[in-house]
């Protein structure tokens, strides 16, 4: 399958984060950041992550993202996809809206741009995805889902809306000691039409993605362990329709919707054993590493355009053979461009020193990137 | 900002209450009415004290008027048949202005929105539906924004009409999607009118 190669040419900062102005060139296969922590080598991808999903990964608070003391941040990008030029500018000021413009024309609606550039991120933060609540899971899915199914993004911002006007009625109801079912069947209604629909488009998502992970996962694993992954949701057994029904005299006791696919869960499990309770580190760092290389091929599959891969720090609790089959993969050229953190340059140095690649190694202290000329490297 | 005079302060004030009016643009405001004359500044404001004194809402369709009944219910000529069914006055203004409506209306003062705190008593949902019961109504023609919260109060009062013999339609999709009624460009809310459509029974798009 040929997909289109998507590749982040140029990456302007200023006042983003520690960085007060830096322009970076980047080797359209692999980017490293190298520096200790705290210099802000992850601000570098998180400005990607920006210009992908025009927020950060981890903060969403825009205004929080400027440099301290400063008014305004600008992050600007200049893309290649196929043989389309993109040129992405994102400017915050703060107490302003965010402007967002694509080659010089402003987003009306910044959904509109959600999977214009595919981009994976691989996270130390992803581990939330293995002790917080369902919602990061539920998240998981909708980002990979939403970046290639607009529809599915208006059914979940319709049913969103739809939930606080029921969970709204729902504390009217209890403060004024009455109850009136004509009133709550409309909504009831309309959350069973988006509910479902996003209910028939996980479903189809984890089917086709639950394969694709475990072929990862034994990758990485060398066929130590079975992975399992499972879609949890109520829909599976009953119409939201008929479990609102069920549910009611529960809701309105506790004045919320208590079934719903905003009650959705995903699963993970080693062998019969949740990997929360049960995994070594390597092992859920292993399982978190497959979700995301799935998810890679997930979207290079749906959207025919090589995602870019956000490495974050990853190597630190792999053990050698799990990195060794990471970067077998990674010299197959089977991915597109790829950044990578690191805080050791001599293990960056040996990963790639019998890979034939472009490597480009950017060293990063105080907010200030700096090329290092790739004949020191690999000789 | 220290004013001079705590008179002056009282009026900036007042602007500055006012929706999209910050203090720099009522200062302004202020300044300009001191530069008047007292008779002048008399009548601009008692424009609004009788305006919110005097101005009430037609019994029949809850448009404001100044007497019992407003001027369109008042009109012998309208068609008793046609009834069209609006959020607001403004949206009885802009119908108006196609000149291709000529029956009556009724305001319903918003629409269903939990989240606002609006249900369905907050609206004029009963006085409509005694409107309707009285029989010589044919049609209701529901004009309501085409947002989730107007399609919902649509479908609440579809099943609240439905015991009664009435046709129901909409003005045609497509016409002010997301848009409110108001800034629909008269040419294209006049053409809906006329081709309105049978209003269909579900909450889905
Ligand atoms: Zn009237």
């Amino acid at each position: 399958m040929t997909a289109k190669k998507l590749h982040l040419q140029q990456l302007t900062l200023v006042n983003f984060k520690n960085y007060v102005e830096a322009e970076l060139s980047f080797s359209p296969q692999v980017n490293c950041f190298v520096g200790n922590n705290g210099e802000g080598k992850t601000n570098l991808l998180d400005a990607i992550y920006y210009l992908s999903f025009c927020k950060s990964y981890f903060n969403p608070i825009d205004s929080q993202n400027i440099r301290h003391n400063e008014a305004f941040l600008l992050i600007q990008g200049n893309f290649e996809k196929g043989e389309q030029h993109e040129k992405i500018h994102c400017g915050i000021k703060r107490g302003q809206k965010k402007q967002f413009r694509r080659n010089k024309k402003e987003y009306t609606r910044l959904a509109d741009h959600i999977g214009l550039l595919p981009l994976v991120m691989v996270s130390p933060a992803d581990i939330n995805l293995v002790y917080e609540g369902s919602e990061v899971r539920r998240k998981f899915i909708d980002g990979v889902v939403s970046q290639f199914n607009k529809a599915y993004l208006d059914d979940l911002l319709q049913y969103i809306r739809v939930l606080s006007h029921r969970n709204a009625l729902l504390k009217q109801f209890a403060q004024q000691r009455m109850f009136d079912a004509t009133s709550l069947e409309l909504w009831d209604m309309q959350l069973d039409e988006f509910g479902s629909r996003i209910y028939q488009h996980r479903k189809a998502f984890l089917n086709d993605f639950i394969p694709l992970f475990r072929e990862h996962y034994t990758k990485l694993s060398e066929g130590r362990e079975v992975p399992d992954l499972e879609y949890q949701s109520k829909l599976a057994g009953a119409s939201l329709l008929e479990l609102l029904e069920q549910a009611r005299e529960k809701d309105r006791v506790v004045q919320y919707t208590t079934v719903g696919i905003h009650k959705d869960d995903l699963v993970f499990r080693l062998g019969d054993y949740p990997i929360k309770k049960f995994g070594s580190q390597g092992q859920q760092k292993s399982y978190l590493i497959a979700l995301k290389l799935a998810q890679y091929d997930y979207i290079r599959q749906q959207k025919e355009t090589t995602p870019l891969l956000l490495l974050d720090d990853i190597f630190d609790k792999l053990d050698a053979h799990r990195v060794k089959a990471l970067m077998n993969r990674v010299s197959s050229g089977s991915f597109g461009q790829i950044f990578i953190t690191d805080t050791d340059r001599e293990r960056l140095d040996r990963l790639f020193a019998d890979i034939d690649i472009d490597c480009r190694i950017f060293n990063i202290v105080e907010g200030q990137a700096q090329h290092q000329t790739a004949e020191n490297h690999g000789a | 900002m220290d004013l001079p005079s705590s008179l002056l302060d009282q009026a900036v004030e007042q602007f500055a209450s006012l929706p999209g009016i910050g203090r720099k643009t009522a200062l302004r405001l202020a300044l300009h009415l001191l530069k008047q004359s007292p008779e002048e500044v008399s009548a601009f404001g008692n424009a609004f004290i009788r305006m919110r004194n005097e101005v009430q809402f037609c019994s029949r369709c809850h448009n404001l008027c100044e007497t019992e009944l407003c001027s369109i219910c008042r009109n012998p000529k309208r068609e008793v048949a046609l009834l069209c069914v609006v959020e607001d006055m403004r949206d009885i203004i802009a119908v108006e202005n196609t000149q291709q409506f000529k029956g009556f209306y009724h305001v319903l003062g918003g629409v269903i929105s939990p989240m606002d705190g609006v249900g369905p008593n907050d609206l004029q949902i009963e006085s409509l539906v005694n409107r309707v019961a009285e029989g010589e109504i044919k049609e209701v023609i529901l004009a309501l924004s085409t947002t989730m919260e107007g399609d919902t109060t649509n479908f609440y009062l579809y099943k609240k009409l439905a015991p009664f013999e009435v046709n129901i339609t909409t003005i045609a999709r497509g016409v002010a999607i997301g848009d409110e009624l108001e800034y629909t460009d008269e040419v294209t809310l006049g053409r809906s009118i006329l081709h309105r459509t049978p209003y269909e029974a579900t909450l889905s798009r």
